[in-house]
């Protein structure tokens, strides 16, 4: 059966392409990478209303054919036809921001002169409108020699306009025969003289400009005040901190909501199924570690939530720019502030996003302290120690002390990550970088769909994760704990006896000095996998011995940790976390990202190192001080 | 009518200017070429908006034609821009 047709959404960084992709194809839409890189694929299916669904895919923004990152390479070779596992494109949707048409009519122009089929959605005619610009499209339409629709994308306007124009330019493309063919490769167009290009873009835009009259200037507004020297900084540090709280306040009801759900889980398999071996694997393995881990999903939206937010409303780069001197000074620049940003909820789409910086000493050294970003994966192993060691009171202002500790591992995160980016710009990775440039755009509302797709696709990576990574490591983990088990008469535990107890014991002479026991030195282990893997374990261990044990088992986690270790061992273990490169998704992508083996084993050698001191000196402080 | 040429570093705030000269060799070839996709290049309208920093200058941020730009402090060195007389008139709008 021949591929349905395939149309290629493009158009520069902050257009709206998204937003129209989101609102094209809403659900049905993949994300997936390209072959052989680790650029963000989204193909979805567009209905025409005709029988026709073509294939649409959502390109990354770029300026020009003149590729400067790892994804703009990615946009112009599946324009010109060269990106293998690609099909050429047969039609191209070209998107302009109405408000900027002078700028984004270079790269239009450039993308026209492909020869392709094209159309122009001329989205967000709303803002240009907000800012006094009253527009021609039919004008504009004559003078590119393309179809013009006017689209504002993120309140659903001239879709139908927009889907009726697609299905009018596909039959061209497929006029010779009822099977869609293979678009051939267009050739590459002739080099223009880029002056000529700008001129030739306004002179049309200005054509298309029917009249101009003084707008409402918000966008100047707010940045007269988030961009300030001092109040921005500020306004900031002030949005991090309430994102942090949040994460902690907002998840407490949702998360006993799951915890309940998990609990009548257990009760029912306890009722229908007889005791034995699984019974047992159900609820000590699967219920007690994936439900442990799942448990913190909430915090993980939330997270994640504030991110897409952010970057919906046009906020993020203003904290890129707001950055960029503070990143300076570590041998970076403020463009490396989004994917570490991103990095807060996950290291790996964080090391992807790295592929838009274009410096590659730049982009080596965010990678390399990528995993110093505290993930959403560290969430359940703080919430886990911080809810059983730090007390649940409020300090003056409102502050709660949970969430200011949390909101402290985070800054010794951000601390870390800028005083290894000194030491490697000063050594392994010296030379270049500084470079900042980026257009900085528009306030928008964001639309709560757009953000609720972006939640939806990251829910479902991460109980995929549990699903799969953190279930079989949890199965695994259960049998090692299990079995072999200790003779009736013996005094050993039976975590002790198993298995995994031998290879803690192991672990355990080289992990003492710093404060960590033997469950310590067990869970470690299998969270190589995952860092929330340690939380299961611990789960897990404490399921299978307190088994027997009514009183104990009715005891949650948190309240047995208490019980068992000690204020400075806690913070030790905290400690690790914030900087132990526990996660093999991490490692895999960094293996990718830089081509080698070379890099990844550096960050894994350096990353425990500093665990280990990091570790070492807060349980030699903390026990020095008595607590 | 115009003034002398300035570093659009030293640039005061909201005032309108049209870029004289940069400096390409000053930066990267890359960096060059995204300036131009910009659209900063000899001749366009610039307006300086808002400097990030404290004590060390960092970011600076510009309404270039409908566009606002941000750069590093060195880019903003390496561009030398004309004022315009001072007529009272702000650029087009954010």
């Amino acid at each position: 059966m021949a591929p349905a047709p395939l149309i290629a959404l493009i158009g520069n960084p902050n257009a709206g392409k998204s937003a129209l992709f989101n609102a094209l194809t809403g659900a049905r839409q993949k994300v997936g990478n390209y072959p052989g890189v680790t650029v963000e694929r989204k193909l979805g299916h567009l209905p025409l209303g005709d029988g026709r669904t073509p294939d649409i895919v959502d390109l990354p923004g770029t300026y020009s054919l003149d590729a400067k990152s790892p994804d703009e390479q990615v946009t112009r070779d599946v324009l010109l036809g060269r990106q293998p596992g690609e099909r050429t494109p047969d039609l191209l949707v070209i998107v302009l921001d109405a408000a900027n048409l002078d700028n984004h009519l270079r790269f239009a122009l450039e993308l026209i002169a492909l020869g392709r089929p094209c159309i122009v959605a001329l989205n967000m005619i709303d803002l240009a409108s907000r800012d006094g610009l009253e527009l021609d499209p039919a004008r504009l339409a004559a003078d590119l020699g393309v179809p013009v629709i006017a689209t504002v994308a993120v309140r659903r306007r001239g879709l139908d306009d927009l889907r009726a124009a697609i299905a009018a330019a596909l039959p061209a493309v497929d006029a010779d025969g009822p099977a869609p063919r293979p678009a051939p490769p267009p050739a590459p167009p002739p080099a223009r003289d880029s002056g000529a290009l700008r001129r030739e873009a306004a002179r049309i835009a200005a054509r298309a400009i029917v009249a101009e009259t003084p707008g409402r200037r918000l966008t100047a507004r707010i940045d007269r005040i988030v961009l300030h020297p001092l109040l921005g900084p500020l306004i900031l540090l002030g949005l991090l901190f309430i994102i942090f709280q949040a994460v902690f306040s907002w998840s407490e009801a949702p998360i006993a909501m799951i915890e309940e759900a998990f609990a009548a889980l257990e009760r029912l398999i306890d009722a229908t199924l007889p005791p034995g071996f699984l019974t047992n694997l159900l609820t000590q393995g699967v219920i007690a570690g994936v439900g442990s881990v799942v448990v913190f999903l909430p915090q993980i939206l939330i997270l994640f939530f504030f991110i897409l937010m952010l970057e919906a409303t046009g906020y993020m780069t203003r904290a890129a720019f707001l950055m960029d001197g503070l990143m300076a000074r570590a041998g970076l620049s403020g463009r490396a502030f989004i994917p570490l940003l991103s990095s807060f909820a996950c290291a790996v789409p964080g090391i992807m996003a790295t592929r838009t910086i274009a410096d590659p000493k730049d982009r080596l050294t965010t990678i390399l302290i990528a995993p110093l970003m505290t993930c959403s994966a560290r969430l359940p192993v703080y919430t886990l120690i911080i809810g059983a060691f730090i007390p649940n009171r409020t300090l003056a202002g409102g502050v709660g002390l949970q969430g200011l500790v949390l909101f402290s591992l985070y800054v010794a995160g951000i601390i870390g990550a800028v005083v290894v980016a000194v030491l490697l710009r000063m050594g392994v990775v010296k030379g270049g970088g500084g470079s900042f440039l980026m257009e900085l755009p528009k306030y928008q509302m964001p639309l709560l769909r757009d953000v609720a797709i972006g939640l939806w696709q990251r829910a479902a990576i991460f109980l995929k994760r549990a699903g799969t990574i953190i279930f079989y490591t949890t199965v695994l983990l259960w049998l090692l704990l299990s079995f072999p088990k200790p003779p009736e008469s013996s005094a050993v535990s039976p975590v002790d006896y198993s298995a995994a107890g031998r290879i803690a014991g192991v672990l355990e002479p080289v992990l003492r000095p710093i404060g960590f026991n033997h469950e310590i030195s067990l869970a470690l282990i299998p969270a190589m996998a995952a860092r929330e893997v340690a939380v299961s374990a611990l789960a897990t261990a404490n399921a299978i011995e307190t088994s027997d044990d009514e009183d104990a088992t009715a005891h949650n986690l948190a309240q047995r940790l208490r019980g068992r270790w000690s204020l400075p061992t806690a913070l030790a273990f905290l400690a690790w976390f914030v900087f132990a490169p526990q996660c093999i998704s991490t490692i895999a992508i960094t293996r990718r990202e830089t081509n080698g083996w070379r890099w990844p084993l550096f960050m894994v050698g350096y990353l425990f190192v500093l665990a280990y001191l990091a570790a070492g000196i807060v349980f030699w402080t903390a026990t020095a001080a008595g607590l | 009518m115009t003034t002398d040429a300035v570093r659009l570093d030293r640039l005061a705030p909201n005032r309108p200017a049209h870029v004289e000269r940069i400096d390409w060799t000053g930066m990267s070839a890359a960096d060059g070429a995204r300036l131009r996709e910009l659209g900063l290049d000899e001749g366009a309208s610039i307006e300086l908006l808002h400097r990030a920093g404290w004590l060390k200058p960092g970011a600076h941020a510009c309404r270039v034609g409908r566009m606002i730009v941000a750069m590093s402090a060195a880019h903003a060195a390496a561009i030398s821009v004309r004022m315009e007389q001072p007529s009272g008139e702000a650029a087009g709008p954010a």
